[in-house]
């Protein structure tokens, strides 16, 4: 089955960035792909590539990026809530003349229109956080 | 969006209008899906049907007027809006007065529309 995901929460608060990752995990171990992963609002926070966890915390943004990685699966976050959040990758810095970059490069930063697109060519969309 | 199949999409609207970014980023979605030609309706759910109330002024909070894109919906063929009786009879809304057209549902019926859609979109 051709899974998207939707994540809604952000890595530093509530369980649903944990819990989307470990479900994409699953997912894959069990022979269903995903098509994409789709981070809105807050949750383009686990974009960061400043976050910085004590050693003894996970850092959810870790397994999204050893699910690209492992298994090339596709992390994209909301340019609008992105822009709000000081994610910026290196083309949007230089567009709002900001020092550096501050999303991390497993990611992605792209419109609604590939949420739009997720729903339209994937089995099931799991919504995580909320 | 060349290629792509067709999935019906009920979002769900669950939070007020300017408490929560979600709210507004449950517009934008329902507005890229039907900019992208994607069968979409809404349900507007709990806190959510706040966002059905007319004479919004969003002004001293700087914010944008969630009462304003609601009535463009229209404009991206996305006509279909339900809201949730019960929660609209608990904040005393009256839809005739709402920004859009919206059809009050029992949860019953609640339930019936859900099923109906490919995927379920709740923000």
């Amino acid at each position: 089955m051709i899974y998207s995901l939707l994540i809604l929460s952000p890595s530093v608060s509530g369980h649903g960035s944990r819990l989307g990752a470990e479900f994409a995990r699953s997912a894959i171990a069990r022979g269903h792909s995903i098509r994409r992963v789709f981070f809105l609002d807050a949750a383009t926070t686990a974009s960061s590539c400043n976050s910085i966890f004590a050693q003894d915390e996970l850092n959810p943004a870790q397994a999204w990026e050893a699910l690209h990685e492992e298994h090339a699966v596709e992390l994209v976050i909301c340019i609008s809530s992105a822009l709000k959040y000081g994610m910026l990758d290196d083309t949007e810095a230089d567009r709002h003349g900001r020092p550096c970059a501050s999303v991390n490069p497993a990611f992605t930063v792209s419109g609604l229109g590939q949420l739009v697109d997720a729903c339209a060519n994937s089995d099931r969309l799991m919504t995580f956080g909320g | 969006m060349p290629g792509a199949e067709k999935r019906s999409v009920l979002v769900v609207m669950r939070h007020s209008p300017y408490g929560s970014s979600l709210a507004k980023a449950a517009v934008d979605v329902a507005l890229a899906a039907g900019a992208f030609d994607q069968p979409v309706d809404l349900l507007f759910t709990g806190d959510g049907v706040l966002q059905l109330f007319p004479d919004q002024d969003s002004h001293s909070l700087g914010k944008k007027n969630m009462g304003r894109q609601l009535a463009s919906l229209p404009m991206y063929d996305i006509d279909r809006v339900y809201v949730d009786a019960e929660a609209a009879s608990r904040y005393n809304l009256d839809t005739a007065t709402s920004p859009v057209e919206a059809k009050l549902l029992d949860p019953r019926e609640m339930r019936q529309l859900m099923v109906g859609y490919d995927h379920l979109l709740g923000l």
